[in-house]
């Protein structure tokens, strides 16, 4: 709050506690909620990895050969490890959501939340063996 | 007249990028991030690789994969430093960074995507 802060006369001060900067290292519901919001970090460095396959795609075949070597390089393959973590963390979490944001009523009665986020993972499913499929065909 | 605030618009492709985002990226990751350096699987070549993306359905799912996951980030992100950092008197530059990294992203994408051969 800046000293400048002009009150009205008898106006109450708010009471507030000050709250560390590290707030959410204290407890693991908090720490998984900051790991969590991280997730995006994560997503964001693999679509510059993916400009950067785009990029060398234009370039040609050995433009191409370059960036499937540069993804070779340990320190590269470390991080889209602890990227590879993050995303399925990100993923596992955002399909748990649904049935915390709809309630999905069959005959009356609340359906369990496995049974709302089970569609998310058998689409999942479907979808990652679609492009394995697609990416490991040859010809 | 109250001036409209752009959140529900940005909170819009934030889902939508948390979305593509968590259907797409972790088996992309897997292949090209571990699987195919490591040799666990054979990578499409250069040749096969043009013909994936000359699929009519490619570009537009690549330009969405970019753009939404971009977004889907800037706005996690800015959130994260509001709360976890609690920086939020440098909301100005938070904004820019993170909005303007993904407007650069997207045009990036989009430039690629569209002088690809």
């Amino acid at each position: 709050m800046k000293p400048s802060t002009a009150y009205r006369q008898y106006h109450p001060k708010w009471y507030r506690t000050r709250v560390s900067t590290l707030w959410w290292s204290r407890k693991w519901s908090y720490l998984k909620f900051m790991l969590r919001e991280l997730s995006s970090v994560f997503v964001a460095c693999y679509v510059v990895i993916l400009l950067l396959q785009l990029h060398a795609l234009r370039g040609g075949p050995d433009a191409y050969q370059g960036f499937q070597d540069w993804l070779k390089d340990p320190w590269l393959v470390i991080l889209n490890g602890v990227s590879f973590l993050f995303v399925l963390f990100h993923a596992v979490t955002w399909f748990n959501l649904t049935p915390k944001a709809m309630a999905v009523r069959l005959r009356g009665k609340r359906l369990p939340n496995v049974l709302v986020a089970a569609p998310n993972y058998v689409a999942w499913l479907a979808v990652s063996a679609l492009v394995v499929f697609l990416l490991t065909r040859q010809g | 007249m109250a001036k409209r605030s752009n959140e529900p618009l940005l909170w819009a492709l934030f889902s939508g990028g948390g979305v593509v985002a968590a259907f797409l990226l972790p088996v992309l990751i897997f292949l090209y991030g571990l699987a195919f350096p490591l040799g666990w699987l054979q990578p499409p070549d250069y040749e096969r690789t043009l013909e994936l993306v000359q699929h009519p359905l490619a570009r537009p799912i690549l330009f969405l994969l970019c753009f939404l996951s971009l977004f889907h980030w800037a706005h996690r992100f800015r959130f994260t430093l509001y709360d976890g950092l609690q920086i939020k008197h440098l909301n100005l530059v938070i904004n820019l960074f993170c909005y303007g990294g993904a407007v650069t992203g997207t045009v990036a994408a989009a430039y690629l995507l569209w002088t690809l051969p």
